[in-house]
Order: C-alpha cells, then structure tokens, then sequence
C-alpha cells in the first residue's frame, strides 16, 4: 500500500469513530491550530522568506493574520453553522420538524498551492475542520520550506489521523488523486485544475477549484487617477505580482496612459524609497522556472518602467509594459508575476467587449467616479467578483463568498461559506404517524374528487408569515379592545 | 447539429434578452400555461411511455410543476436582487453585496422516471435565472420527449430554450460541447461520464443520482400506518422513483406483521388484481423488465411475483428475510420488488446503513423522538423523512439533493436559482478615504503593522436595515422599561413629590 493510500485510510478510520462530530471537539482543534500560528510564527515567517523572500510584515499581513481571524471567526460562530437551520414550511408540513441539517463530509483533500502556502492552505482547513471532517492537506512542494514546516510541525497541535499532512510533487499528487475522498479542495491553475476534476470525477468528488486567470483592471479617464494607481500599485506588485486576484492588466483610454504610468511611477518611488531591489518589502520570484516563463513573456513589449532584473536573485523589478496588443505573448496566458501590460481601449464599452471576449476571470476591477459607469461594467460583464476603486481587499472581508467562475473556478469559501461547502446540508422532516386522513388524497384508488381537491389544497398559495403577522395582529387587537373596555368600564 | 443548436442558444443568451425579470416572467408563465393547456397530451404521452394512470401525471409531476413555476414568479425578484452581506471594519463604508447572475448555457439531461418534473423542474430554475437551456429529454421516454420537442418551442423562445432529442450518441454529442452548467438527473454510471466530460471545460454540474434509499421500521410503532405510507412511496410509479424506499430493515417480530400490512394496502390500492388497475404502472422497457426479474431469481415472495413481460407488467413484490449480500442489495432495484432485510435492533440497523453508500435518501419510522435523534445524527443521506416516505421532495424551501454517490448540488424552488446562478461578490468603494489605507502600504513600519493587524481583526457586523431597525425599537423599548422601572420605583418608595403633575395623577 502507498504511503498515501495509508494517509486516506487511517484519516479515514479515525473520521468513522465519529470523534469529530462534538463542536468541543472540533473547537478544540481550532484552537490547537491557532496556537501553532501564534507559537510558531517565527517559523512561519522564516520558511516564506525563503520561499518567496517575504518580508516579516508581509508575511503577518497576507499570510497569518488573515487565518487568525478566520479561526477566531469559525470558533465564535460554531454552534449557529452548525445547528439545524428551520426552512419556511407550507401548510401540509405546519405541524412537522422541517429543517436542514449540516453535517461532515468525510475525509477533504487539500491541495495548497505556493504563492500564498499559508493562508491559501489553513484558510480551507479552518473551514474543514469546523465542519467536522477529517483532511489530508497536501501543501504546494514549490514552496518546500513552508512545506517541510507544516508537515513537521503541525501535526504537534492537531489530531495526528485525523489532519494529515502529505508532502510531495506531482507523483505524489496523482497517487493522491487516485484515492477516494469526499470533497478535493484544490487552488491552483486551470490546467491542473482539469486533472483534479477528472480524477475526481472516478469516485464523484465534488470539488472546490479556486483557479486564477487574467483579472482585467479598467481605469476610467474620469477618476482621481493618483489615488486609483497607488491602489493598484500596491496590489500589483505584492508578492511580486504572485497573487491569484492580483490586476492582470490595464486598460485604459490612451489620453491617460501616460498620466498612469507616472502615477505608478510615483508609488513605486514612495512604496520603495531606495529601490524594490533593496527594499525588504519587495519579494521574488519562487523559482528559476517562473523567472525565465516572466522574462519571455515581456519579449515584443515596450517597458515603460522597470525591467530591470537579476536572475541569481530571482528578482523581477516592477515593470509597466506599454502598447501591448491582445496579440502580445503576454496576454496569452496569466502573468503571476510583477509585469503590468497596459492596453489601450476607446471607453468603457471597448473595455468591456474586450473583457467579453476573453475566460470570465476571478476578478474584475473599474476605476472610476462615475457610479452608473460601474454599475454599467458590472451589468454587462461576468467574473468570479468585482471590486470598484481598489484591488483584493474583497478577499479581506470573510461575509463575501470567494471564488470564480467558468476557468476561474468553482464553488466559494471564506468564512462561513467554507463551512458550508465542506458539509453535507441534509433536509430532514420529521412528521408523525398520526392525521392519516390528510394523506388519503394521495392513495389509490384515484377519483376525480381525490386528484381535484389535492389540485386545490397543493396549489393554493399561502404565505405563513402573513397568516402568523394576522393571527398576531388580531390577539393583539383583542388585548388592546379589553384594555380599552375595561379603562372605560372603570372610568 | 448539437453544435449549432447550442451555437444559437450561446448567441441567444449574448444578446442580453434573458436579463430582464420581465422576459424571464414571460417565459415561465407561457411555460405555466403550457403545463395547465396540455395536460391531456401529456397524459396521453406518459399513459404510453410508463403507463401512468390519468390521475397520478398531475398528482406526481404537474402539480409539483405548476408549483414551482408560480413559486419562481412570486419571488423572482427576490431572489435575483442583490443580497447585502455583512460588513467589517474595512469596508463599513462600501457596498458590499453578492449579485446573481446568469451562468450562461445549461444543459438540462432529463430522466425517464418522471420526464416532465425531472426535465422541467431544473429549466425552470435555468429560466428564472437568466440562463439559456438546451433540454435533453431522456430518450427511453419516448413519447414524452418526442412531445416535449414539438411544444417547448411553441410557447418558450426556440433559440433559448431548445429540446435536443436522441439516444447515447446525441448525448456524448452534447457533452463534447462547453456549457456554463450540466444539469444531471440518472444513474451513477453515467453520471461518472457526464462529470469527466464536464471537467475537460470546467464545467460545475448537479448531479441528480438514486441508491438504495433504506427505509427503518421500529418495533413500536404504528405499524399498520407506517406500512401504508411505505407501500404507496414504493409502488408509485412502479417502483421507478429515485427516492422511492429501496428496502425495509426491521426487527424479526414484526416482519410478518409488516408483509401483513403492506399486503393489505396492496388490496386497498390496486385491488385483487394490480395489473388490471388503472393507476398501477408498467415498467418502461423491456430490458428494465428483465434486469428487475433477474434480482428476484432464487427468491419465493410472500406477496405479489407474478409477471407478464409482454406487458412489462411486475406485481407489487414483497421478499422477506433477504440476506444482506445478495444480488438484490447490491444495486439499486428501481422497481416494484420490495426486500425486507432482518436486523437485530436499531443500532444493527444503523451500522448496516454507514457500511452501505450514502444514499439520497433515509426513512425511518419511529415514534421515540430521541431514538429518531439518534438514527438522524448516526447516519447519513442527501435527505431524510420520518415517519413517511419522500415528503422531503415535495417541501420546496428544502434543498433537494444526494450525497456522495447519490449525487451533488441542490435544488427545488429557490435552490434551483442559487444552484444555476453565479453568485459574484461585489464591493464598491470610494477613491476617497485614502488615509484609511495608509497602513498597508510599503514601507512597512510597526505603526503601520499595528493598524493593518487592528482592522484585519475586525469582527464582522450585520448592517441590513431589518437589523438596525430592529436595534432601534430594542434600544427604544429597553430605554422606556428602563424610565418606567425607575418612576415605578420613585413611586414605590413614597417620595412625597410635590409636583402638581404627580398629584393629580393620584387622584
């Protein structure tokens, strides 16, 4: 037997002694994870310097807090994901226990991917576990450093057959995906998010896939351009542009194009006052693969600003490619990296053709101060979100389902969402044995009578709410008659 | 051709027509009046497909229809407006909302069991929802697909909403082509398939399996009520429902009691003689007929095994002390031969289930709240009745659907619109404030840190309007005790108050 078929096994015996159905449970567990971010942040930060050259502080804010607060959030709000939610009911099932029931999976594979191996990897834990499932995390080997780190230390706060960690490339990965599991969580890029549904589509596994593609960045020549610019300047080149929901590119009438590469020009200088090469805020590329795909990919561009790199460093300036075309080698396929093409388009209706024309992405960004232009990019486009006038901070706000559409992915997480696609939501009604005679209208023998009064009875529409509000309504009304009565019998 | 239907149906959805709630209330309204002008025809077609009695089309399929149409055209704009979504102190002063929104082309694979509601209750989700639909008719149903083609187009718009009618090489066809949703309503074999040819576009799908649904008979119960139910949720239709109760598993002391009951529901229902009732059905085809005869081989039933294949007729079949591992447990049986499997108590009973594929369904009689509690919480299934059979179904505010091989994704009334839209989260916020976003730009410094740390850790807050009025009259009403508590007390304590306000209050 392979290693990762034991892995599966064992996590999946351990899953059947039922011990992870008490929320004490699992909330343990929880917090069994939040000491291992709090205790060994130390660790944590110093595998993603080395992995992607991420700054202490960088690394806190895109990495660890963010997991924080969502366990935070996932032991707080336990008990209400967790309890039967009621369902409005109609008159046949007024006397009935109608409600939906989230339960666990099973066992959830988790496939992290490496620009973000933290928190793209324990944000779906976090909700894996709250759901009461067992996981087998299989963290990007890209990153190896975050991955050594997590398969050696976080078994020392969670269950170890219940939460396993699998290390290893892609054999490793495809022997997994030969395994059975209950739901695959899987971040990463379309192609391979194929082969995951493919596989799964063997056992029946539903998916989560949480892909990338291009994410389009329209700029309005009506809007505070410095402002917008700085926004974009920042989420551009955090991580080095390796970020799923990082702008892809720009687009933008070529009135203003100048005026953007300025602006960008002047955040650059303010974000990184010496130089990104020296700066510690600024990281690299993961490896010498990505390096040489992000250097091709520039070829037949004109650079506007940066192209300056070092490739024993794996450092890529930040670069402004100007007058590319649909055509250019770098609008083939998704950067992932610190090159910011900028086309340029005649308004907003071009913009939007030329985004119509292309894979719904996971993200759409307008600029500008035109409300019903927004509205207008936001009615006639597709995308797995849209973020007017700033850049990635939808993903900050756990209430917002994350997650594409088309190549860009499928289903959604973040927060409570993560719990729900990783529970099995099972309708119950509970009824009882008894006022047979409702159910006489549906056994045979069949009459006309029968069939007509079961047309009536089933079709009538009645809104319970309103019938309660009138019910409540008219006790009301009764009290305040008796009150009246008597304060005037008395007076 | 496939191509160039869905080629019409892309274009179709391009042009924006599906977008506005008017066109979509149109469409399903015509779709209304089609299921209320034609329930004759239709009758007609499932008389010849399935043998479906006159009665039990409306009961089991066009009602249900209707429903759900009316339902989709009350709270269609409900459903379709944008949801507002708790705020945290990053964004407090954004819009934040989750918008629906068509996915684009679906593709609806319909089922032979029930061919209307299976086919129609998803294009009714697809509608309402803004998408095209290509609508695959399942092939074995003939008449109803055949029906369903020529009148689809006489009443819904022909280029959105397009009937493709064929066998297996149609539908691989079909699932060649890149959709926006796959829309499965049959058997796990297949459904494999499907899956595999939708991963190549990445395409999301509902999967709409079956299983062997168990169906738990407790020792004390009413047994003569229970097996009533039972009897009705399993012969409907033949046996051929999804959800219908595959096999009963009960305590040995009340096995004969339960062959009792349902023999005499049988003479109740369908009479001496089932095959010359009207309302009991036939199988659909030969080839069905002899799958469901083969399962039987080896057994002596103690009610009904009788047979005629040139009718496709199977008696409503009893078999009591099955073994577990028999041929007849092994698959789902979809027909009218029901199994009766011994177990030594409720726990005997729970353990046989969880050894067993989750199934779309689980049915349990029990009168004992907490034993129901207990089975509920031990096992588990796409859905769960107790102390009936398939009422689950027929609750549209229920989100319908399997788990694990019996299937994935939800629907049935507003589900169906969730399930076929793309939820898209929205933030909009202002190119003002910038200060607030000082503290995470670079140069980072631990000033800077501590502000970013501070509002990544926000907890989330509710802003609806139901909630901030509700906060209102709570603040409104806890002040006013508060004030009238405290004149109470002023009151009990005797103060001597010489205001003149106070006095004539007394008097």
């Amino acid at each position: 037997m392979s290693r990762q078929q034991l892995a599966v096994q064992q996590a999946r015996r351990s899953f059947q002694t039922g011990r992870t159905k008490p929320l004490e449970f699992r909330i343990q567990q929880l917090r069994g994870l939040q000491s291992f971010i709090q205790e060994r942040q130390g660790h944590i930060k110093d595998a993603l310097q080395k992995d992607l050259g991420k700054s202490e502080r960088a690394s806190e804010l895109y990495d660890i807090l963010v997991v924080e607060s969502e366990i935070k959030l996932s032991m707080t709000k336990l008990a209400e994901w967790a309890a039967p939610r009621p369902v409005e009911k109609n008159l046949f099932t007024i006397t009935d226990e109608v409600y939906v029931k989230p339960e666990p999976l099973g066992v959830v594979l988790i496939i992290g991917p490496w620009n973000y191996p933290w928190s793209l990897t324990l944000l779906p834990l976090v909700g894996a576990i709250a759901a009461g499932n067992a996981v087998i995390v299989k963290p990007s080997e890209i990153s190896s450093h975050s991955s050594k780190v997590m398969k050696e230390l976080l078994p020392l706060y969670l269950d170890k057959d219940l939460y396993q960690v699998v290390e290893g490339g892609v054999p490793e990965t495809q022997e997994l995906l030969k395994q059975r599991f209950d739901h695959i969580f899987y971040t990463g890029s379309t192609t391979v998010g194929k082969l995951v549904m493919e596989a799964a589509a063997r056992y029946l596994t539903p998916v989560t896939l949480e892909l990338g593609g291009k994410s389009p960045c329209y700029i309005d020549k009506n809007c505070d351009i410095s402002t917008a610019c700085r926004r974009i300047t920042w989420a551009k080149f955090i991580n080095c542009g390796q970020t799923c929901i990082a702008p892809d590119f720009l687009l933008c009438e070529p009135s203003i194009q100048n005026r953007v590469v300025e602006e960008i020009k002047k955040s650059i200088k303010k974000f990184y006052p010496d130089s990104p090469n020296s700066s510690e805020d600024y990281g690299r590329i993961i490896n010498q693969r990505q390096f040489k795909r992000l250097m091709g990919l520039m070829e037949g561009c004109t650079v506007a600003l940066g192209g300056d790199a070092d490739e024993a460093k794996g450092y890529i300036g930040p670069t402004v490619l100007k007058n590319v075309t649909a055509e250019s080698k770098v609008m083939q396929e998704e950067i992932f990296g610190p090159l910011l093409p900028i086309i340029s388009v005649d308004g907003v209706e071009e913009a939007i053709q030329f985004i119509n024309e292309r894979e719904k992405p996971l993200v759409l960004y307008v600029f500008s101060y035109d409300d019903k232009l927004i509205k207008k990019v936001i009615a006639e486009t597709s995308s797995g979100a849209v973020v007017a006038n700033d850049c990635v901070v939808h993903f900050l706000d756990s209430a917002l389902p994350f997650g594409g559409v088309g190549h860009s992915g499928m289903g959604r997480y973040r927060g409570r969402h993560t719990f729900d696609q990783l529970s099995n939501l099972r309708s119950c009604m509970i009824k009882k044995l008894t006022m047979e005679g409702f159910n006489s209208m549906r056994y045979p023998p069949h009459t006309d009578r029968k069939v007509s009064w079961a047309r009536r009875a089933l079709l009538t529409r009645f809104n319970i709410r309103r019938l309660q509000n009138l019910v409540i309504l008219a006790i009301l009304t009764g009290l305040a008659a008796f009150v009246v009565q008597r304060f005037l019998h008395s007076s | 051709m496939e191509r160039q239907v869905l080629q019409r149906a892309k274009e179709a959805f391009l042009s924006g027509r599906a977008r506005p709630l008017e066109f979509r209330l149109q469409q399903l309204h015509a779709l209304q009046r089609m299921i209320t002008e034609k329930e004759t025809e239709i009758s007609t077609a499932l008389k010849q497909d399935i043998n479906r009695s006159q009665y039990d089309t409306p009961l089991l399929e066009l009602i249900g229809i209707e429903n759900e149409v009316k339902l989709a055209i009350e709270k269609l704009a409900q459903w379709a407006a944008p949801r507002p979504v708790e705020k945290n102190l990053l964004t407090i002063s954004d819009e934040v909302y989750i918008q629906p929104e068509p996915l684009g082309v679906v593709l609806i694979i319909g089922a032979w069991n029930y061919p209307w509601a299976l086919t129609l209750l998803p294009l009714i989700g697809a509608i309402a929802a803004g998408n095209a639909a290509v609508v695959k008719p399942s092939e074995l149903s003939e008449c109803s697909s055949l029906l369903l083609r020529a009148l689809l187009p006489r009443y819904l718009d022909k280029d959105l909403y397009p009937v493709v009618t064929g066998g297996v090489s149609e539908t691989q066809q079909l699932l060649r082509l890149r959709f926006d949703h796959i829309f499965y309503t049959g058997g796990s074999t297949a459904a494999k398939l499907v899956m595999e040819a939708a991963a190549r576009h990445l395409t999301p799908v509902t999967l709409e399996l079956g299983g062997k649904s168990p169906c738990y008979i407790d020792k004390n119960c009413d047994v003569r009520t229970a097996c009533r139910r039972i009897t009705w949720g399993k012969f409907v239709n033949c046996g051929q429902t999804c959800i219908a109760p595959d096999y009963i598993l009960c305590e040995p002391c009340i096995q004969g009691r339960v062959v009792e009951c349902i023999r005499q529901t049988l003479l109740e229902f369908y009479g001496a003689d089932p095959k010359c009732s009207p309302d009991y059905g036939r199988i659909i085809n030969q080839r069905h007929f002899n799958r469901i005869m083969s399962l039987m081989e080896g057994y002596t039933p103690v009610v009904g095994g009788q047979s005629d294949s040139s009718q496709c007729y199977i008696a409503p079949t009893v078999l009591k002390d099955v073994p577990p591992h028999s041929r007849l447990m092994q698959e789902e049986i979809f027909g009218p031969v029901l199994p009766i499997v011994t177990v030594s108590d409720m726990d005997d009973a729970i353990n046989f289930i969880s050894e067993r594929e989750k199934p779309l369904a689980l049915y349990i009689f029990c009168s004992d709240k907490k034993a129901i509690k207990r089975m509920i919480e031990e096992t588990t299934s796409g859905g769960v009745t107790v102390n009936d059979v398939m009422m689950h179904y027929t609750l549209s505010s229920l989100p319908f659907g399997g788990v694990g091989q019996s299937g994935m994704g939800r629907y049935h009334g507003k589900h169906t619109f969730d399930q076929l839209s793309h939820h898209r989260a929205c933030l909009i916020r202002s190119l003002n404030m910038e200060s607030v976003n000082l503290a995470r730009y670079p140069p980072q410094d631990r000033r800077r840190a501590r502000r970013a740390r501070m509002a990544l850790k926000s907890p989330l807050i509710d802003t609806s309007k139901r909630t901030l009025v509700w906060a209102i009259v709570a603040t409104v009403l806890g002040v006013g005790l508060l004030i009238t508590l405290m004149v109470i007390l002023l009151i009990a304590s005797g103060l001597n108050c010489t205001c003149w306000y106070w006095r004539g209050f007394y008097n």
